[in-house]
């Protein structure tokens, strides 16, 4: 049984840009996984060429054994894809949207018009499903954008960034969307920049830097990769934070950090269960006041900050246009 | 026996059918009959688009229109009128050029290209509903165009077969226009780009006669396509005083515009469909 996605050492550039750099990765069917990264990481490159829309320069890239680059009808035929912006026709109910892209993967007529309402109600669209586009709220053109792509019952649907842009919660009800495709049986791939959306829709993350993967795994297998538990403490006021942070930092343990927004500081400590009386005691000679002190498992932010060096976009709020060359 | 077992294994393997695509005429009707839809429902591209043309049509009817000599035994309105109308394809082609960069923007050809089809259905499909739009403006300018004055010259069978020939010319620059749109990127970037029907359409025998325009710019409008395709249709409505006037029977200017009408389609048909594949 050959795997889902086999890519092996995948080169694609733009121009100036390396989006993808000898990108090797095999993914198994079965399971929802995220490709997470920052801008620019090559994450909507990658996934565009899953969906035959970009070749590769160099490497080669199979979905299910087919070639994405000798056989795409192969790949076509088995794929949905949702991209960064809601592909949906404002002038066109949603019940229309539906049945014409039925109708393209090859249903027939009375075929297309069943699936079309089968997926409104799956999509919690059934009121509106016969008002124009230009009537549905964001949320909503996502979500029937989200039922364009499961149409064809496809085997593997690909999703790019599929909340960017959209308030809690739309991005919810299309996390919920998501969830029932996966329970369904459909195997899914998606973008994503924020690790709370891989963290909630996938059981198999891969995370991507620079155009290659920089590592792959579970959450839990991922946030063991930085090994250490880390002590979190919460203060009253940045000043005191400060003061605690100088305490944490004359332990010898590196240097913590410190989020003066929330006015917590955090350092990884091996053994932490052994060391956690040791950091009480030394802020208490101190006289460092604390709000709250508590040992945690590494959350994902940590685990991308030491994998890349670079801290991770926590908030969806803000708009994305990444690999704007793809 | 064997080959049942075959079957059974197949099955298996696949608990969710393989989706076979919309065979070529279905997907190309599909990609129309959404374009025309668009179109009519939209109201505001209906009623700008015709509005535009009504408005430049009186203008050069009656502000320009007293001015302009050298129109010998026909009247400027049924000089103007056919040289209006064929150009008039040109500007409503430049819809299909953005029409087409809103959907690669969009994110709609995205779509489509991840789908079991033929990309060239998908053009096939545009092309068809956007000329379909042009034989709409041709005909909507047509009767303004006999309400301000116009009278044909010639035969009903003529005239006839100039509506249809400025039909077929419209058809060809859609794949141009079409190729425009995919190459543009943005609608913006598109509307620049079809700026080009500027010079096409008033650098030519449309407005005026060539006959006044200095020596090297009449080198021009005399042989583009443009000049051709109207003086076809004026010889065809004008009758024997369009024909004295151009010096020329219709077929001297029918069989250059037929020219560049294949030509038109043999070069951006090929080209649309490439970019389309790879954009």
């Amino acid at each position: 049984m050959h795997a889902l996605i086999e890519a092996d050492r995948l080169s694609k550039r733009f121009g100036k840009v390396q989006a993808l750099s000898e990108l090797t990765l095999t993914l198994p069917a079965g399971q929802p996984v995220a490709i997470l990264g920052p801008n620019g990481a090559g994450k909507t490159t990658f996934i565009r060429m899953v969906a035959t829309l970009i070749e590769p320069d160099s490497g080669t890239l199979c979905v299910d054994g087919h070639d994405v680059v000798r056989d795409p009808m192969g790949v076509r035929r088995m794929i949905g894809l949702a991209g960064q912006s809601a592909a949906v026709e404002e002038t066109m109910t949603g019940r229309e949207n539906l049945v014409m892209v039925a109708r393209l993967y090859g249903q027939s007529t009375a075929v297309a018009k069943a699936s079309a309402t089968r997926i409104l109600e799956q999509m919690e669209l059934v009121d509106a499903a016969d008002r124009y586009v230009r009537t549905y709220s964001g949320g909503m053109r996502r979500r029937l954008d989200l039922g364009a792509s499961l149409v064809g019952s496809p085997r593997l649907l690909l999703l790019d960034e599929p909340t960017t842009g959209l308030d809690p919660g739309s991005r919810n009800e299309v996390w919920d969307g998501v969830r029932a495709m996966s329970r369904a049986g459909t195997d899914i791939l998606l973008t994503t920049q924020y690790l709370d959306e891989a963290d909630h829709l996938a059981a198999h993350i891969v995370i991507v830097d620079g155009g290659r993967v920089i590592a792959q795994g579970t959450p839990g297998e991922l946030k063991s990769r930085v090994g250490a538990d880390m002590v979190e403490l919460h203060t009253a006021d940045v000043p005191t934070m400060q003061r605690a942070a100088a305490v944490l930092g004359g332990l010898g343990m590196g240097e913590p950090a410190v989020d003066p927004a929330t006015r917590r500081c955090s350092l990884p400590v091996p053994g932490g269960a052994k060391l956690l009386p040791v950091i009480v005691r030394a802020l208490d000679e101190a006289r460092v006041p604390m709000e709250d002190i508590a040992l945690r498992r590494p959350t994902l932010d940590e685990v991308f900050l030491a994998l890349t060096g670079r801290a991770a976009p926590t908030t969806n709020a803000g708009d994305s246009e990444e690999d704007d060359a793809a | 026996m064997t080959m049942d077992l075959t079957i059974d294994t197949n099955q298996a393997a696949s608990p969710l059918a393989l989706n076979r695509g919309a065979p070529y005429a279905v997907a190309a009707g599909q990609v129309a009959l959404r374009t025309l839809k668009k179109f009519v429902r939209t109201p505001a591209l209906i009623i700008a688009g015709t509005a535009q043309g009504v408005l430049f049509l009186l203008i050069f009817r009656y502000v320009f229109g007293g001015a302009v000599a050298h129109t010998g035994a026909l009247s400027y309105v049924d000089f103007l009128v056919p040289g209006f109308v064929v150009t008039g394809v040109l500007f409503q082609g430049m819809g299909a050029a953005s029409g087409v960069a809103d959907d690669c923007q969009g994110g709609l050809f995205d779509r489509l290209r991840s789908l079991p089809i033929r990309m060239l259905s998908v053009i096939t499909g545009r092309v068809s509903a956007d000329s379909v739009l042009v034989a709409w403006g041709v005909v909507v300018m047509t009767v303004v165009g006999f309400a301000v004055g116009f009278r044909v010259g010639g035969s009903a069978a003529d005239a006839l077969a100039a509506l249809g020939l400025t039909v077929l010319y419209g058809f060809a620059f859609v794949w141009m226009f079409i190729f425009m749109g995919l190459s543009a990127g943005s609608p913006q970037a598109a509307q620049g780009l079809s700026f080009l029907v500027f010079p096409l359409s008033f650098v030519s025998s449309a407005y005026v006669p060539v006959s006044t325009m200095p020596g090297w710019m009449r080198a021009f409008a005399t042989n583009q396509p443009m000049t051709q395709m109207v003086n076809t249709v004026r010889a065809l409505t004008g009758g024997p005083a369009a024909e004295r006037l151009l010096g020329h029977s219709v077929s001297y200017f029918l069989i250059p515009s037929l020219w560049w009408t294949i030509g038109l389609v043999v070069v951006f048909a090929p080209l649309a469909a490439w970019k389309l594949g790879r954009s």
